[in-house]
Order: C-alpha cells, then sequence, then structure tokens
C-alpha cells in the first residue's frame, strides 16, 4: 500500500505544474475574448450609465490589469476559490459542486456500463480472432464507434421516449413530482436511462476494440504457446493468460477517456437537458460568463487528473511491476 | 507486393476508399449540383421526402432543400476534417520532434504543455476558443487541432528517441550534418509514417467534433453543416424526425469511411514494417 502512496504522491506533485500551465493559459485565452461579463450582463439589463459601468468593473476587478488579475486568480485559486459568476450571481464553486453530481452518476454509469460490456464482447471477438463472430463484432463496433453521440440520442429519445413513450424525453428528475427516496431515485434512473445508453453504446465500441485488438497481439506471444503446450483447456487460455494481459491497456484507455468523456458530456446533457457540469459550461459560454467557464475548465482539469490518479492505484494494484523499482529504491 | 497491391487486397480499405470517393464528389460538385446558397428558401416548409421530384429529401422548417444542404455539409465536414487533423499533425510532428530531438529542459517544458493540453477537455477548450473568437471556419478548424495535437506529438517523440539512436543518425553526425538538418531531414521523414497512420482517426475525431460544435450553434452560421441541420431538425423532432436523422446518418457513413480507410493505410504500412 506504501508503494501507491508514494505513487500517488510523486503523481500529484508533478501535476502542479501541468494544472498552473493550463490556468495561465486559459486565463489568456480568455483574456483574448472582445469584451468582458460586465459587457455581458450590461447587454442583458439593457444597458447602463458610465458610473454603474465603472462601479461594476470595480466589484469585479475588471479594472485592474491582465498580470494582476491572473495573480489575484492564482492566489484565490489556492485557497479553492473560483470566483463569482457575473451570469448567476452566485459563487463558481459552490455552482459546479451543485452541477458536477449530475454529470458524475452519468458519465460513472455509462463508463461502467461501457467498460464491463465492452471488455466481454471485446473477449468474446478476441477469443478467436478472424472468425465469423469475430469480424461481425469488429464491423458492429466500428460502426458504432463512427455515431456522433447526440445524434445517438436524438435516436434514441425518438424511439423511446417520442414513439413508445416508455422513457422521458429530458431533465434530471420529474419537476416538482414531490418524490422522496427510493421512488425519487427510480425518477432519476428513469430519466438516464436514455443518456446513459447513448454515450455507453459508444465507449462500448471502443472498449470492445481495444480489448479485441489487445488479444490479437497477445496471441502471436510465446507464453501463450506455452499455455498451449502445457495442455490448458482453451477457455482458461483465453480468460487467464490472453484477456487479462489484454485488459491492462483498456484500463489505461479508461484514464486516457475520462478527459473526452467530460468534454462529451456537454453535448449529451444539451440534448437530454440534464442540468449538469456540461450544460454549464455551455450556458457560460452562451452568457459569455468567462471566470465561469475558467472555473470549468480548471474543475475538469483537475478531474482528469483525480480520475487518472485512481488509474494509476488500480494498475499499481493489477501489475505488481508498477512503481515496483521506486519502492525498492 | 507493392504498396497499392497491398492496400486493395484490405478490404476494409477499399470500401473506406469508395464511400469517402463518392462523399469526395459530391463534396466537389456541390456548386454544380445544387448552385446558390443552400440555405435559400426553395419551396415550402416541411415538404415530406419523396414527394417532389426537384426536392427528393423534402424541406426543412424554413422550406431550404434537404439535399442541397446534405450535399454542401459534406464540404463543411470534409475541409473541416483533413484541415484540422493537418493542422493538429503538424503541429504535433513538429513539437514531438523538437521535444525528442532536442531532449533535456527544452523536451521537458515542451512535454508539461503537452501533458495540460491533455488533462484538458478537448471538447471544452473547443467551445471556450470558439466562443472568445468569432465562429468562423479557420476558428472553428484551429479550435478542433488545439484538442487533438497531442496525440501526434507524443507518438512523433517517441518515435524520433528510438531512431536517433539508430546507425544512419550516428553516420550523419560524424559526416558533420547540422543537428537542425538532421532533424528534419533524417529524423522527421522515418517518424513520419507512424503518425500519418494515426492520422484517419484524427480526422475522423475533427469530423465528429466539428458536428458537435455547430450542433450546439457554435459554426459557423454562413455555412450549412450536416451538425447544424441535426440542430435544426430538433426543433420538430415529433412531427419530422428525419430532419435530423438523415444529416446523421450521413455523418456515421462519412466516419465509417475514414475509419476503414485509415485501417487500410494501416495493413498497408504494417505489413511493409513486418519486412523489414
Amino acid at each position: 500500500m506504501n508503494r501507491a502512496l508514494r505513487l500517488i504522491g510523486r503523481r500529484a506533485i508533478s501535476s502542479i505544474p501541468v494544472l498552473l500551465i493550463v490556468v495561465i493559459g486559459t486565463f489568456f485565452l480568455l483574456e483574448l475574448a472582445s469584451g468582458d461579463a460586465v459587457d455581458a450582463y450590461l447587454v442583458s439589463i439593457g444597458g447602463g450609465d458610465a458610473a454603474l459601468i465603472e462601479h461594476l468593473r470595480q466589484s469585479y476587478g475588471l479594472d485592474q490589469s491582465a498580470l494582476t488579475r491572473l495573480w489575484i486568480y492564482v492566489s484565490s485559486l489556492a485557497r479553492l476559490d473560483l470566483g463569482w459568476s457575473v451570469a448567476f450571481n452566485r459563487p463558481i464553486a459552490g455552482l459546479i459542486l451543485e452541477r458536477l453530481p449530475n454529470t458524475l452518476y452519468l458519465m460513472g454509469s455509462a463508463t461502467a456500463l461501457a467498460f464491463v460490456f465492452g471488455t466481454a464482447l471485446g473477449i468474446l471477438a478476441g477469443a478467436r480472432p478472424g472468425s465469423l463472430g469475430d469480424r461481425l463484432l469488429s464491423i458492429g463496433s466500428l460502426a458504432l464507434y463512427a455515431v456522433p453521440s447526440f445524434w445517438l440520442g436524438l435516436v434514441l429519445s425518438v424511439v423511446f421516449a417520442v414513439q413508445l413513450r416508455w422513457l422521458p424525453t429530458s431533465g434530471i428528475e420529474t419537476i416538482a413530482s414531490g418524490k422522496q427516496g427510493l421512488e425519487r431515485a427510480l425518477d432519476i434512473i428513469r430519466h438516464l436511462v436514455l443518456p446513459v445508453s447513448a454515450l455507453a453504446m459508444i465507449y462500448l465500441a471502443l472498449f470492445l476494440r481495444l480489448m479485441r485488438a489487445g488479444m490479437a497481439e497477445i496471441w502471436r506471444l510465446d507464453f501463450v504457446r506455452a499455455a498451449r503446450a502445457k495442455g490448458l483447456t482453451r477457455a482458461r487460455i483465453v480468460l487467464r493468460h490472453v484477456a487479462r494481459n489484454a485488459l491492462l491497456p483498456v484500463i489505461t484507455m479508461l484514464g486516457l477517456q475520462a478527459a473526452s468523456m467530460l468534454g462529451g458530456s456537454v453535448v449529451i446533457e444539451s440534448v437530454f437537458a440534464i442540468p449538469g457540469f456540461g450544460r454549464l459550461a455551455q450556458e457560460a459560454v452562451s452568457a459569455r460568463d468567462a471566470p465561469l467557464l475558467m472555473g470549468i475548465i480548471v474543475v475538469s482539469a483537475v478531474l482528469v487528473i483525480v480520475v487518472n490518479m485512481l488509474i494509476d492505484l488500480v494498475y499499481a494494484v493489477l501489475d505488481p511491476r508498477v512503481g515496483a523499482s521506486e519502492a525498492a529504491s | 507486393m507493392s504498396a497499392l497491391a497491398r492496400f486493395r487486397r484490405s478490404p476494409e480499405g477499399v470500401i473506406g476508399l469508395a464511400l469517402l470517393t463518392v462523399l469526395a464528389l459530391a463534396a466537389l460538385l456541390a456548386p454544380l449540383l445544387f448552385p446558390g446558397d443552400p440555405l435559400r428558401i426553395a419551396g415550402p416548409p416541411l415538404l415530406t421526402p419523396f414527394t417532389d421530384p426537384a426536392l427528393p429529401l423534402g424541406t426543412d422548417r424554413l422550406g431550404r432543400n434537404v439535399l442541397a444542404g446534405l450535399v454542401h455539409g459534406a464540404r463543411a465536414s470534409l475541409i473541416v476534417g483533413l484541415a484540422a487533423a493537418l493542422v493538429a499533425v503538424a503541429i504535433g510532428s513538429l513539437v514531438g520532434t523538437l521535444a525528442g530531438f532536442a531532449g533535456g529542459l527544452v523536451d521537458e517544458a515542451l512535454m508539461r504543455v503537452v501533458d495540460a493540453f491533455q488533462i484538458v477537455p478537448g471538447f471544452l477548450l473547443a467551445l471556450a476558443f470558439v466562443s472568445v473568437l468569432q465562429p468562423t471556419l479557420p476558428v472553428v478548424v484551429t479550435a478542433i487541432a488545439l484538442g487533438a495535437w497531442t496525440g501526434p506529438a507524443r507518438l512523433a517523440r517517441a518515435e524520433v528517441l528510438s531512431i536517433r539512436e539508430r546507425d544512419y543518425v550516428a553516420a550523419a553526425r560524424i559526416i558533420g550534418m547540422h543537428p537542425l538538418e538532421i532533424a528534419l531531414r533524417e529524423i522527421l521523414p522515418n517518424a513520419l509514417p507512424p503518425v500519418l497512420a494515426l492520422s484517419a482517426v484524427i480526422v475522423a475525431g475533427a469530423i465528429l467534433t466539428e458536428a458537435a460544435l455547430s450542433f450546439l450553434g457554435l459554426g459557423d452560421p454562413n455555412i450549412v453543416t450536416w451538425g447544424s441541420m441535426i440542430a435544426e431538425g430538433r426543433a420538430v423532432l415529433r412531427s419530422a424526425p428525419y430532419l435530423s436523422i438523415v444529416p446523421g446518418i450521413a455523418l456515421v457513413l462519412t466516419v465509417i469511411g475514414t475509419y476503414l480507410l485509415g485501417e487500410g493505410l494501416a495493413a498497408m504500412l504494417s505489413r511493409r514494417e513486418r519486412q523489414a
């Protein structure tokens, strides 16, 4: 366990400069915008006099130079303060924390489903590379992987929500239903079935392909021949020797996909009107709320770092070689 | 066996090439097949497909010709997909080659920047980039490339690290070739093939990202794209779902074609490597 903790510690320290690059880069990118949050706010309230504009700029600190504001931003970030959203008129950290759980449910369940079914089907395809079953699964997964998530979401909602009326079209729960406890949880699950399926189907295709490709490589290795020579049953070779070794790159991909999943939440949450993190990003863009967009990007970068640390931990448990050299020294 | 023959023997590659050829032809001939602005009104609104021979796929909510939009949309998808991938691969292989060849502090600094780009969701970055600047075609292309160049950069660096230890590079150094010349003339051309094999995936990803951006209304408003057509159709999803479904099918076929072509190219490259 000590070995894993040391790994995490090293990872955390090395991600600080990377996070700093993200913060500085995003800050100057958003500086390029013509007009600031105050301009956007003035448009939304129908304009204001010069004194009000001056007062607003001062209260948001927008009258300072860019470097001063960057310094203020970074130092308040160190205190976990993400600043104030002009569009929502409340602290950004609270706003993001409120929206994040919905996205984490969505992403978590989609990833779990995609991982389980994707690797299972991948093992099925990779058990006999080149067989008819393998070819069908490979072609099917390729086609599925080419489907844009937002379009799949729309098609699913046309079929299951509009035509068959089995499931709700949008939202995270029935509004003002007064449901509590288990009833409310079931209501949320019903709302999440379509968006989760849309996402899971696409990522399932990715995991299937990766698992299959990994297994196809491993079949050629010597230890598989040795296992065969020992007279092991085919099922045992497939599961214990081939699939097990092909699983590691799939787990790495799980971490690499974290960023693209968070990005994908923007469109899928917009299709199903789920008040989550991704939808907040879209709202920040349409309200021209640069501090909010900045906060969203910084938080998503932190999330990606955390997910990858967890993946490292899993890796350290699964593969005894990882981090062994550092632990020895 | 020549490279071309190897490509022809992979059924994936041939099907992919055929799909993309049809699309490229549609994209090239769009101004001839459907002259004029595809965004103009061509008939009555919400005309059902297959009822009017002049408007075979019907019209949308505003009476615009769906088939014309589809054909012109192929242009936007292919141009943005190819351009974004080109920019991403160019930046990526340049940065990767530089990092791998220079080593030391330069390598360290460049790779931290690559890390930074990798932990920010590419789509969020594209969203921020397009919203800050104006949604024109070059801006959309750059926005997509920003989220896609890290893959080629890492791959190019890894290739360079393995190539720079080979004998012919040592030979070039001994005959006194300038380091920059070695990097560009000896190392880069040899590091490039695996990076190019990756580019089909990048083109496909770029096409999907462009569609998602224009679906959210962040594409160039003066160009028809499949993403914006899907978004347009959402308003009448209950009464005329085909308006969203048809451009989506075009999108899926394009991306499948790109993947298949990529597999064919990869098969072509990998067999050559195995012979060597």
